[in-house]
C-alpha cells in the first residue's frame, strides 16, 4: 500500500516536473510514519513560520504527510491559474490574487468553517481567512525618543515636511511594483485616505528607499539605518520584536489597514478530505495561542477589532478585483511611481 | 334507497377543488413576480455597475484610458457573494477585463442596454452591456462595457421565495379546505332542516310544510305541499265518500232489521227461523262497520284539527261505562269501575276520546263470555292509563301490531261479529293526542288487557 502511494508519488511529481513554470522559493516534505496521505501546500508564508503550524498539524491528524512549498504571491497565482499546477491548498497574503481565484473559478466550496469563522473572515465558502495582520509603522529607537513617534498620517506628514534634512533618505516603504501585499495596502490606503497621496509625495520627496519585503525594512530600521519604515506587515514586525533590539511599533489612529492571510482548495485538488482538516485547522488558529505564539500568526479575533476601531480588515468581494484590472494597475502605478520615485 | 354522493360532499370536494388551483395559481404567481423582482434587482445593479465603469471612461491624447470605479465591482458584492466578470471592449480589441468573455447578441446600441443570460466558466452569468462613445466629437470611438454576474445568489433567493410561497400556498390550501368543510356544512342546512321537518311528520300529516324554504328549494316545497294538498282532497274525498255510503246503508239496514225480527217472530219452523237469525246477524254486522266507518272518518277528520278542551278522564270513563253498560246486561257481563275521587284533568278531544274508550269497551264486552267481568280503570302516572280488562280469549298468538291496523282482526275471531276498525280508531286517537294504544295479555293469562295510553 505505503510502496504503492510512493510510487503514484514519485510518478505524479516526475509528471509535475516540466510543468512548473512558477518560481520555488523552498520547499520541504514532512514525513508521517505510517503515511496515509500528502497534503501538497502552496503557500507564501517561510517555512520558519509556519513549520510550528505543520507539526501541530501533523500531531493532530498522524499520518498525513504535507508537501510545503514556498512562493511569491503572484507566483501562487500563477501555478494555479495558468500552469495548472495540482495543490491541494493555497496560502497566500494577497488577498485579492485569492479573491481573484475564486472569482475566475479556480477553487471550490466548502462550507466548514462557516461555522467557527465570523462572515467578514470568508467569501463565497471559497476563500477562508485564518489571520488577522495590521500595516503599521515601525520607528526607530534612534530617531524616536519614546511617545515622540506620529500617531496618524497627518502627523506623519507634518513631521516629514517639517524635518527634511532628518529625513532625507531615512524612510522605508514597499516597492509596490514588485511587492504584492505592498500593492494590496497601497491600493486600500489610495482608498480610505486622501493623505495617502500627500504622505506619497512627501516621501517622494525625501528619497524614500523602496523594499521588497517586510524583513529587509525592520532590519534597517533596527539599526538605525531609517528613521521609520511606513506600511510593514505588523505580525512580522511583532515576532522581529522578540529577537531584536531597536525600533517600535506603531499602529496609526486615523486607520489601520488589516490584510487577511487567506486560504483556499484549489478546483483541481486532489486530497480535498485532508485539505479541508487542514483548512478547519488554520481556522481554529485563535484557539491555539501557542502556535500564535510560535508562528507569530495572529488569528482572527472579531473581539480585537470591536476594540480598536481603527483597524479596518480588508472587505472580501468584487472589489478587491478592482486594482487588479491591467488598466487601473497601470494607472495606479503610474501615479505611484510620479509622486514616489522623482528622479 | 340507494342514495348517490351527498350534496355536501360534492359540495365540499369541488369548492377543495377549487382552493387547490387557487392556491397553485398563487403560487406560481408570486413566485414568477418575486423573482422577476430578483432578476430586476439584478439586471439594475449590473447595469449601474456598467454605467459606472462607462462613466469612467476617457481619452486621453487619443489613448482611452479607464479609471475603474471600486464601487463599480463592489457594488455587485452588496446583494451576494457572486463571481463577478466584466470586459471593455474598443473596435472590436479587448481593453482590459476578461477578454473571453462573450458579449452580447445584439450587440447593443448608444443608450439602449442588453441583457443576456448565458453560460460563461461553467456558471450560468447574467451580463450587462452597454455602449458609450469617447473622444473628441469628429473621432468618438464606440466601447462596449459588459459586466456580468454569477446567479447563484438568485438562485438562493429564488430558492427562498419557492419555500416561502410553497408553504403560504399550503397554509391557503388548508385554510380554504377547512373553510370549504364549514361552508358546504352551513350552505345545506336549510335543506337539513327542512328534510328533518319533512321527516317528522307524522302518517296523517298532510298540511303545508311550514319551514321557510331557500329559494332554490321553492320548487320543490310547492311541489310536495301541491301533491300534499291533492293526497288530502283525495283522501277527504274518500272518507266522504265512506261517510255518505255508510250513512246510506245504515238507515235502510235498520229498518231490514225490524222487517227481519218480525218475520223472524212470525216465523215457525226452526230451520226458517235459524236463517233468520243468521240474516239478523248479518244485518248486525254490517250496520257496526258503518258505524265503525262513521266514526273513523270522524276521527280522522278530527284528528287534523285537534281541539284542546279540558276533560275529566275519569267522568269519561264513566259516561262510556254508562253507556255500554245495557250491551254489556245482554250477555250478563258485569264493568267494575276503578275511577279514582278526583279528577284527572287532561286537554283533549272529548268526542274522540270517548269514540276512543267506547270502541275498546265493545271490543271487551264482544270478546267476553257470557257471565264475565270487565275491570275499568284510570290509573295516574308518568303517563295518564285508561284501560279495560277482560276475561275473555286473550291474545293467544295474535300479532299484536296486526290489530291497529284497518280492517284486520285477530286470528282467534271467526264467531264474533266485526269490522276491524275498532282498535284502528282508538289507535289514532292515542296518536293524535301524542299517546299511544297498549294492547298486552293479562298477567293471570285470561283475557287481554287494552289501554290508552296519554301523556300528561
Amino acid at each position: 500500500m505505503r510502496i504503492a502511494h510512493l510510487a503514484t508519488l514519485i510518478a505524479g511529481l516526475l509528471l509535475a516536473l516540466p510543468a512548473l513554470g512558477f518560481e520555488i522559493e523552498d520547499q520541504r516534505l514532512y514525513q508521517a510514519s505510517p503515511q496515509r496521505s500528502v497534503l501538497r501546500v502552496i503557500s507564501t508564508a517561510d517555512l520558519d513560520v509556519f513549520d510550528p503550524i505543520i507539526r501541530a498539524f501533523q500531531q493532530a491528524n498522524p499520518g498525513i504527510a504535507v508537501d510545503y512549498t514556498v512562493t511569491g504571491t503572484t507566483e501562487v497565482m500563477r501555478a494555479i491559474q495558468d500552469d495548472g499546477a495540482v495543490f491541494d491548498l493555497a496560502i497566500s497574503s494577497a488577498m485579492d490574487l485569492q479573491t481573484k481565484l475564486v472569482n475566475d473559478g479556480f477553487a471550490q466550496p466548502y462550507s466548514g468553517p462557516a461555522n467557527t469563522l465570523p462572515n467578514w473572515a470568508i467569501w463565497r465558502d471559497h476563500l477562508f481567512a485564518f489571520t488577522q495582520e495590521p500595516a503599521v509603522l515601525v520607528v526607530s529607537d534612534a530617531f524616536f525618543a519614546p511617545h515622540e513617534a506620529p500617531r496618524n498620517r497627518d502627523e506623519l506628514i507634518t513631521l516629514l515636511r517639517e524635518n527634511p534634512d532628518r529625513f532625507q533618505g531615512r524612510i522605508g516603504t514597499y516597492d509596490v511594483r514588485t511587492s504584492g501585499f505592498g500593492y494590496l495596502v497601497a491600493t486600500q490606503d489610495s482608498r480610505n485616505s486622501e493623505a495617502f497621496w500627500r504622505l506619497m509625495e512627501v516621501m517622494g520627496r525625501l528619497d524614500a528607499k523602496l523594499y521588497c519585503c517586510s524583513g529587509n525594512m525592520i532590519r534597517d530600521v533596527a539599526s538605525g539605518e531609517l528613521a521609520m519604515a511606513y506600511n510593514v506587515l505588523g505580525s512580522y514586525a511583532e515576532s522581529q520584536l522578540q529577537t531584536t533590539d531597536g525600533f517600535r511599533i506603531v499602529e496609526m489612529t486615523d486607520f489601520v489597514n488589516v490584510m487577511l492571510r487567506t486560504i483556499l482548495i484549489p478546483a483541481n485538488a486532489e486530497n480535498v478530505a485532508d485539505a479541508r482538516v487542514m483548512v478547519d485547522f488554520l481556522t481554529r488558529l485563535t484557539a491555539r495561542a501557542d502556535l500564535v505564539a510560535a508562528s507569530g500568526l495572529p488569528g482572527i479575533d472579531s473581539a480585537a477589532l470591536q476594540e480598536n476601531p481603527s483597524l479596518r480588515p480588508i472587505r472580501f468581494g468584487p472589489g478587491l478585483l478592482v486594482f487588479l484590472d491591467q488598466l487601473k494597475r497601470q494607472n495606479f502605478l503610474r501615479s505611484w511611481e510620479s509622486s514616489l520615485v522623482q528622479e | 334507497m340507494n342514495p348517490r354522493r351527498s350534496i355536501r360532499g360534492r359540495l365540499f370536494l369541488q369548492l377543495v377543488g377549487v382552493a387547490a388551483v387557487l392556491s397553485l395559481a398563487f403560487f406560481l404567481v408570486v413566485r414568477g413576480v418575486a423573482e422577476r423582482a430578483a432578476e430586476g434587482t439584478q439586471d439594475d445593479i449590473l447595469l449601474a455597475s456598467a454605467t459606472a465603469i462607462a462613466d469612467s471612461l476617457r481619452s486621453e491624447d487619443g489613448q482611452i484610458t479607464l479609471d475603474l470605479p471600486y464601487s463599480a465591482l463592489s457594488m455587485l458584492g452588496t446583494i451576494s457573494d457572486d463571481r463577478v466578470f466584466y470586459r471593455i471592449v474598443s473596435a472590436g480589441q479587448t481593453l482590459t477585463g476578461y477578454p473571453d468573455l462573450p458579449l452580447s447578441d445584439p450587440i447593443p446600441v448608444l443608450g439602449q442596454p442588453e441583457f443576456v443570460t448565458l453560460t460563461y466558466r461553467g456558471d450560468t452569468v447574467r451580463s450587462a452591456s452597454v455602449v458609450r462613445a469617447v473622444g473628441p466629437a469628429t473621432d468618438s470611438q464606440a466601447l462596449i462595457v459588459t459586466v456580468a454576474q454569477t446567479r447563484l445568489g438568485l438562485a438562493a433567493i429564488s430558492q427562498r421565495i419557492t419555500t416561502t410561497a410553497t408553504g403560504v400556498g399550503i397554509g391557503f390550501f388548508l385554510l380554504a379546505t377547512l373553510l370549504s368543510l364549514w361552508a358546504s356544512h352551513l350552505a345545506l342546512r336549510p335543506i337539513v332542516r327542512m328534510a328533518n321537518a319533512v321527516a317528522r311528520r307524522g302518517p296523517q300529516d298532510l298540511s303545508a310544510v311550514p319551514t321557510d324554504p331557500p329559494e332554490e328549494l321553492v320548487p320543490l316545497v310547492e311541489a310536495l305541499n301541491s301533491f300534499m294538498g291533492r293526497l288530502s282532497t283525495s283522501l277527504s274525498r274518500t272518507e266522504d265518500f265512506i261517510v255518505e255510503a255508510a250513512h246510506r246503508v245504515r238507515t235502510p239496514l235498520a229498518t231490514v232489521r225490524a222487517q227481519a225480527e218480525l218475520t223472524h217472530r212470525k216465523l215457525r219452523r226452526p230451520e226458517h227461523k235459524q236463517a233468520m237469525r243468521e240474516m239478523i246477524r248479518a244485518i248486525d254486522e254490517s250496520s257496526r262497520s258503518a258505524g265503525q266507518m262513521l266514526d273513523h272518518a270522524m276521527v280522522t277528520f278530527r284528528a287534523e284539527t285537534l281541539a284542546r278542551d279540558e276533560l275529566d278522564l275519569g267522568t269519561l270513563m264513566a259516561e262510556t261505562c254508562d253507556r255500554l253498560a245495557p250491551t254489556a246486561d245482554l250477555k250478563d257481563i258485569t264493568i267494575q269501575r276503578a275511577l279514582p275521587k278526583t279528577p284527572t284533568l287532561f286537554m283533549g278531544d272529548a268526542i274522540l276520546l270517548q269514540a276512543a274508550l267506547q270502541n275498546i269497551l265493545d271490543n271487551a264486552i264482544k270478546y267476553s263470555a257470557d257471565d264475565s267481568q270487565i275491570a275499568a280503570s284510570v290509573t295516574t302516572g308518568d303517563l295518564l292509563r285508561l284501560s279495560f280488562s277482560d276475561s275473555g280469549r286473550g291474545l293467544d298468538g295474535v300479532d299484536i301490531a296486526q290489530l291497529t291496523t284497518r280492517f284486520s282482526r285477530g286470528s282467534n275471531v271467526g264467531d264474533v261479529v266485526g269490522s276491524g276498525l275498532g282498535l284502528t280508531i282508538a289507535d289514532e286517537v292515542a296518536r293524535a293526542h301524542g299517546g299511544k294504544l297498549d294492547i298486552a295479555a293479562n298477567t293471570n293469562g285470561v283475557g287481554a288487557c287494552v289501554s290508552l295510553i296519554l301523556p300528561r
